[in-house]
């Protein structure tokens, strides 16, 4: 207790302004905390099967439609029989990236490997079936997180690595590859997403010849992944005119090649360099993935405002208690990645000073 | 060009841009002869080394090392430079690697020597250098003279038939000159071909065959150390060592 009164003198008390300035925070912090309360619990409805009960405490959360709508939220429309395939990708894409991130394990590098070359492919099978007696299920039907986080994992993984190679050949010195390099670059960067997204689904099938159509999805998936690699080449190539001109010219002089030199040398460095600004680049994309909704592709916000139109859940809660579900849902997982990639900085950390 | 000379150039021409910074260089180099180029700073000295391993192209004339002619030709620049080792004003070690990482990486890499292999070689040669023990450190971690002995280990594992210098010295403070230098004498003993970019004048007494004066891009004067330091021929070269020996 003592110890409590020192510290708040020293921390809180100190001086007329400091007293003023930690009385003005205590009250926001205690008006903050009783608004959500109020709103999140106190007011808020918890059971029901339908509008009734929301409308019966109007200043409070409508969380029946949540739990009550909770499958679509999370599969769209996907069929209630196939479900379980989702299921079975969602627990090993937990799984292998729980082991990875743990990070005691001998066979890391193998399960990375895995992870980026059988998994996708299972996935692929999984999800859209057609295949070893699995029935067809068409891109349309996915939707809600599902297809938040198939579009997002998507762009991650692919912005990454040809974020890389954009950026190693901006720095060419191969005048055509740099020119390639930066046109795509700018290109892209210089497009609104929604653009992009506009072209994919409505412009795309213009000029593709008739009868020649590939999945929406699909074309969501490359307009998404080439946006965000434009975005990372920029961030990567910042980290890669952060090593000094001595370390290219050292892996040079004991005979490495180029490739064997970026692999070895430069990108180890870059990237870790770069770490804040690429997990910036993934919490953005994840983000972005909810504009699919304009081109009709139902992700997991496109999926909660749609069912806004139910008219079992009319109630002037229903809305504001989905935003608010979305936001804490998008919350989460930019949350862990933020957390998860200071883990990674520390562990990488350059200089060997944390080893 | 005769069979005994690891290296030759011929005529070398070096450009940034307008500035002219190597002028028909002629210089040739007997193996296991130890060379220090010294001479202002801009002279060129360095843009010559840097040259030998191709860290710089060249514009004019022909560099020979072991037989092999410097051109474009990728295989010849990296055959050449697993056959010349590097050792830099900033050391220029791999911060994200160990010492004994650092050591291994070119051996593995770029000749498939397998690892127990590379990492034996490696702790041979840190010893040489006298920091065995420190071979699970890392670079940031050491002392700027224990930093340039890795570095110097690190080419040596290689094991190239022609080491550059390019000012190993200059970055380090006073006290760790000596360390560094003991080990270049070491290794001048036991007869490798050395050209040294250095400002150390008792370093190239001890050890030099020859010591090479640049101004401007050419090559000034050439001599035995004894001749050249004291009956130096050239007024420059006498401007130049009086303004060294009078720091």
């Amino acid at each position: 207790m003592q110890q409590i009164i020192k510290w708040s003198r020293k921390n809180l008390f100190a001086t007329r302004m400091n007293t003023l300035l930690s009385l003005v925070s205590l009250w926001l912090i205690y008006v903050t905390i009783d608004g959500v309360a109020s709103w999140a619990f106190i007011n808020a409805s918890f059971l029901g099967a339908d509008k009734a009960s929301c409308i019966a405490n109007p200043h409070g959360a409508c969380w029946p439609f949540v739990t009550a709508k909770l499958n679509q939220f999370i599969y769209g429309n996907y069929p209630a029989g196939e479900q379980w395939r989702v299921n079975i990708v969602f627990a090993l894409g937990a799984l292998g990236l729980g082991l990875l991130m743990t990070g005691c394990i001998s066979f890391k590098k193998q399960l990375a490997v895995l992870m980026l070359t059988a998994y996708p492919v299972l996935t692929f099978i999984l999800l859209s079936g057609g295949l070893l007696g699995l029935s067809y299920v068409e891109t349309n039907q996915w939707g809600g997180l599902l297809v938040t986080l198939v579009i997002a994992v998507t762009g991650i993984v692919v912005s990454l690595p040809l974020g890389i190679l954009l950026a190693l050949g901006r720095r060419s010195e191969l005048p055509i590859i740099r020119m390639m390099s930066v046109v795509f670059i700018e290109f892209w960067r210089g497009v609104p997403l929604i653009t992009v997204l506009f072209m994919a689904s409505v412009m795309l099938p213009l000029f593709l010849p008739e009868g020649m159509n590939f999945d929406a999805l699909l074309r969501c998936l490359i307009g998404v992944s080439l946006f965000a690699s434009a975005y990372m080449a920029e961030v990567i190539r910042g980290g890669l005119q952060a090593i000094p001109k001595g370390q290219y010219e050292a892996g040079k002089s004991i005979g490495l090649s180029y490739w064997k030199s970026m692999r070895l040398i430069i990108l180890p460095q870059a990237l870790v360099i770069s770490i804040p600004g690429i997990v910036n680049t993934f919490i953005g994309l994840f983000k972005d993935t909810t504009l699919v909704m304009i081109v009709g592709i139902f992700d997991l916000l496109g999926i909660i405002s749609f069912h806004f139109t139910d008219p079992n859940w009319t109630s002037p809660q229903v809305p504001i208690t989905g935003f608010v579900f979305a936001g804490l849902v998008f919350w989460v997982f930019c949350f862990a990645m933020s957390y998860y990639s200071k883990s990674v900085e520390r562990r990488f950390s350059v200089t060997g000073e944390n080893k | 060009m005769s069979e005994k000379h690891i290296i030759v150039i011929n005529q070398l021409d070096k450009y940034f841009g307008d500035f002219h910074v190597l002028k028909n260089i002629n210089l040739s180099v007997a193996a296991g002869e130890k060379i220090v180029i010294c001479g202002p700073s801009g002279s060129g000295k360095s843009t010559l080394i840097r040259c030998i391993n191709h860290l710089e192209s060249h514009d004019g004339g022909d560099i020979i090392v072991d037989g092999i002619p410097l051109d474009d030709r990728v295989k010849n620049i990296d055959h050449i430079r697993s056959e010349v080792g590097m050792v830099f004003q900033q050391f220029n070690l791999f911060p994200h690697m160990t010492v004994l990482e650092n050591c291994i990486l070119a051996p593995v890499w770029v000749k498939g020597v397998p690892r127990p292999e590379a990492e034996a070689l490696a702790l041979q040669y840190l010893e040489r250098v006298r920091i065995p023990d420190q071979a699970d450190k890392y670079p940031g971690q050491l002392s700027g003279g224990q930093q340039q002995r890795v570095a110097i280990a690190r080419s040596l594992c290689m094991q190239p038939r022609i080491m550059l210098f390019d000012e190993p010295t200059s970055a380090l403070d006073p006290e760790m000159i000596k360390e560094v230098l003991e080990v270049m004498v070491d290794l001048a003993e036991q007869g490798m071909t050395m050209l040294c970019v250095t400002h150390e004048m008792g370093f190239a007494r001890r050890v030099a065959d020859r010591v090479i004066f640049m101004d401007e891009g050419e090559i000034i004067e050439e001599n035995t150390p004894t001749s050249f330091f004291d009956n130096p021929q050239n007024n420059r070269t006498k401007l130049f060592l009086s303004q060294i020996i009078g720091d």
